[in-house]
């Protein structure tokens, strides 16, 4: 997906995930709200009323969330919180033409404003995934993820109840690790919300399958980093960089 | 599969309001144990006559529209209780409340006060009351004052600050039961003795509003004499007309079985269904439909659960009692053609080529103080370029960088100790700008490669100048030929001067190259002189 487009609108940031304007995630401190730009100059604005009216009264099954939703809040700037802003312009994207299966994913930066310590970030990077198809299923999904983390060197996994806004179900990943002897929370994964997709005139028999992770933490469990700014950032430890071996994960027997 | 349902309750503060108390928690427990049923609320039937009003005046439009509010009569409580009903209130005001922003609640002690009550807004001067841990009077006016220095009120003060009027609820006899939503008053305060308790949520957000209240009552009507049993509260709007509050009926909704059975993976039958939403609050049975078409499940959604918007969520708790883990995982059929992203691709490929000629890969921050970015580069005119950051909690936030030059210095700086040459460099984006753009900035893919050393290695960052051409395959051609690349003396103030360049590639500058001038040097505490390149490769893909 292409996510090289770090400054993104409260609209697909939030909005179009079905993201209340109320929600606490979009208070200012824990979002990069823009002074310049301030406001986005351009929003699809047949698919805006779609997405004012799941806010407002709901639709295509939902009974909404029953509140005044505002244009002025949706065209505030901010730099991404998460890259699933642009998964929302793709599944969009998807959805104006005649449908067929998908699986996109992206790896980029995101940006919270959180107080920053010795393991968060003011911004950092996101892994995300998805599957479009008709039919798919919550079986799929974790069959998926296990394929998935296998591949990173983790092969056992549970999944626990969660909460998004924009998935239902919701499930968070939970690996197994030998040398701390107990289950690491490692991912985050869910089906997409009908309020997301029925808006943007997906087709009512597709569902959207989603996961995605940090790139930071299973870095730093991986290669046993206690301090995520040795690997990332002007403090970073060149020695440790020319040093380190080469990446073998989920290769090895 | 209970250790799936206790996990869910630490994910439940932001949905699940139901479960932010002691009594809401081991309820849901109990009932997922099947060793209770499902409570069925009931709203007393009082005659309307008798029934307890409140009168919203005009004014309230103001600044607190909305005012709803319900009574438990006949409670019973305890040190214990008492504490979990103050920390409910508490917890909802902190979320779902927005920090009392779009809701307040208050709760009386009924018997303390006389109906009919009325919500009204006055000018702060005119509501006079003596509040809650005070003994004397004070005027609302001057409160706003005093609680300037209560840290635990101050926080709530700007939501009245600058109105002309402020929310209060009166009884009959003109006692103030609470100046919304900083404090209520002293008179009606609940003791551990109080037997009839009158709760009034004051809001923005109607709906929320109405959230706040049941989940209030549901959770403590277990401890009236009638035991789910609220009894009912008339608002009267300033137009006149009516509504009575809490609204506890059920919402019903029709689910289809198949929907629940394909979306999570597994074959359920009707009563399968059933059970196991009985067992999570979500009381159901066989729906009703025509014989033999798609069989439906029949669920009433109780108060307690406003997480419910849409069959998915239904869905989803049919999957939690069943436990996500017992599901059989299987495979998507569907089969698709993957990429790279061409600039993805070609960023990858010319990383490995740079990290091939020897040069150090490093990854720095997009967030930046205006100072770094460029006061200590020399390029105070670039500032009008950049994104500005509207909240940054220091400078370290301020700007978003529209290069990686700083950057690169900054690292340099920090690894001073590196044995020397040091040759890093960094492929990432910078943001611009862009009115042509719909939120009006795009992304624009740069690199930038140092070196340093007792020498400036002038000539080696030429080098790689020539190499990544070389690479891209671009041929160097004369001055002024646009069918390949040259370069030509540039005047940054950030390198020195004479010994600088632009790289001219097909008609158009795409980056430039120098020794860094010393006083840059001495910006970032360098100690020994360095070479950098920045070309924006987006240009060259």
């Amino acid at each position: 997906m292409p996510t090289n487009n770090f400054v993104e609108s409260s609209f697909w940031n939030f909005d179009t995930l079905f993201q209340p304007q109320q929600h606490p995630a979009r208070d200012s401190h824990d979002t990069f709200f823009l002074k310049v730009p301030e406001v986005t100059q351009s929003l699809p604005e047949n698919y805006l009323e779609h997405v004012k009216t799941i806010h407002e009264v709901g639709g295509h099954e939902s009974i909404g969330y029953g509140y005044d939703w505002k244009r002025e809040e949706a065209e505030k700037n901010l730099l991404r919180t998460h890259t699933t802003a642009v998964s929302s312009r793709m599944l969009y994207a998807l959805a104006q033409g005649k449908f067929s299966p998908k699986k996109y994913f992206s790896i980029d930066r995101v940006f919270r404003n959180e107080a920053v310590d010795r393991t968060h970030l003011a911004e950092f990077h996101q892994i995300e995934g998805l599957i479009c198809d008709r039919g798919l299923t919550l079986g799929d999904l974790m069959g998926v993820l296990n394929e998935f983390f296998q591949r990173l060197g983790m092969k056992k996994l549970r999944f626990k109840p969660a909460y998004n806004p924009y998935t239902e179900p919701s499930m968070e990943i939970f690996s197994y690790f030998d040398m701390f002897n107990k289950w690491v929370e490692v991912g985050n994964s869910g089906m997409i919300r009908p309020e997301v997709l029925r808006p943007m005139g997906m087709p009512k028999d597709v569902s959207v399958i989603a996961w995605g992770l940090s790139l930071e933490r299973p870095t730093m469990i991986l290669y046993g980093i206690d301090n995520i700014r040795d690997l990332f950032g002007h403090k970073v430890d060149l020695k440790m960089i020319e040093s380190n071996p080469i990446c073998r994960l989920g290769r090895q027997v | 599969m209970s250790f799936q349902f206790i996990k869910l309750l630490y994910v439940s503060l932001n949905y699940r309001y139901d479960l932010l108390c002691l009594e809401g928690l081991a309820r849901a427990l109990r009932i997922f144990k099947c060793i209770e049923p499902v409570p069925e609320f009931q709203v007393s039937k009082v005659p309307p006559a008798s029934m307890i009003k409140i009168q919203v005046k005009p004014k309230t439009s103001m600044i607190r529209p909305f005012v709803v509010c319900a009574v438990l009569r006949g409670v019973a409580l305890d040190q214990a209780r008492y504490n979990s009903f103050i920390d409910l209130q508490d917890k909802l005001h902190q979320n779902l409340c927005r920090r009392r922003t779009l809701v307040a609640i208050g709760t009386h002690d009924l018997d303390t006060l006389e109906g009919p009550f009325t919500y009204e807004a006055l000018p702060p001067s005119e509501i006079k009351f003596v509040p809650l841990k005070e003994t004397k009077e004070f005027t609302a006016e001057d409160l706003m004052e005093k609680y300037k220095a209560d840290l635990k009120l101050k926080k709530f003060l700007h939501i009245l600050e600058g109105s002309p009027v402020h929310p209060v609820i009166f009884d009959s006899k003109r006692r103030v039961l609470s100046w919304p939503p900083i404090i209520n008053g002293a008179h009606s305060a609940i003791t551990l003795d109080t037997r009839n308790i009158f709760i009034e949520c004051t809001a923005t957000d109607l709906t929320k509003a109405k959230i706040v209240l049941n989940t209030m009552v549901t959770m403590f009507s277990e401890y009236c004499t009638n035991k789910f049993e609220v009894e009912p509260v008339e608002v009267i709007s300033a137009n006149g007309l009516s509504a009575v509050y809490p609204d506890l009926t059920c919402r019903k909704m029709e689910v289809s079985l198949s929907y629940i059975s394909s979306a999570l993976g597994v074959t359920l039958g009707v009563s399968e269904v059933t059970g196991l939403l009985n067992r999570m609050q979500l009381p159901a049975t066989k729906g009703d439909n025509i014989e033999g078409s798609d069989p439906t499940i029949s669920v009433q959604v109780p108060p307690t659960r406003s997480d419910v918007l849409h069959p998915c969520d239904v869905m989803e708790d049919v999957g939690i009692g069943y436990g996500f883990n017992n599901i059989k995982q299987t495979t998507p059929k569907c089969v698709t053609q993957g990429r790279l992203l061409p600039l993805n691709e070609f960023s990858d490929s010319l990383r490995a080529e740079v990290a091939m000629a020897g040069f150090t890969e490093v990854v720095t921050w997009i967030l930046g103080s205006f100072e770094e970015n460029f006061d200590m580069v020399k390029r105070n005119s670039e500032k009008q370029k950049a994104v500005v950051v509207g909240n940054p909690r220091t400078s370290e936030f301020e700007v978003v960088r529209t290069s990686l030059l700083p950057g690169m210095l900054k690292t340099l700086g920090h690894n001073k100790d590196h044995p020397r040459p040091v040759k890093l460099f960094e492929l990432s984006d910078v943001v611009i700008l862009d009115p042509k753009k719909d939120v009006g900035a795009r992304n624009e893919r740069h690199l930038t490669a140092l070196y340093c050393n007792a020498n400036s290695g002038f000539e080696v960052i030429h080098g790689l100048v020539d190499r990544i051409m070389q690479v891209v395959g671009v041929k160097a051609v004369s001055v002024g030929d646009n069918t390949g690349y040259f370069i030509q003396p540039s005047e940054e103030p950030v390198f020195f001067p004479g010994r600088q360049a632009n790289i001219i590639c097909k008609g158009s500058q795409i980056g430039t190259f120098g020794i860094v001038h010393p006083e840059v040097l001495q910006n970032f505490l360098i100690p020994d002189p360095c070479s950098i390149l920045e070309i924006n490769i987006e240009s060259l893909h």
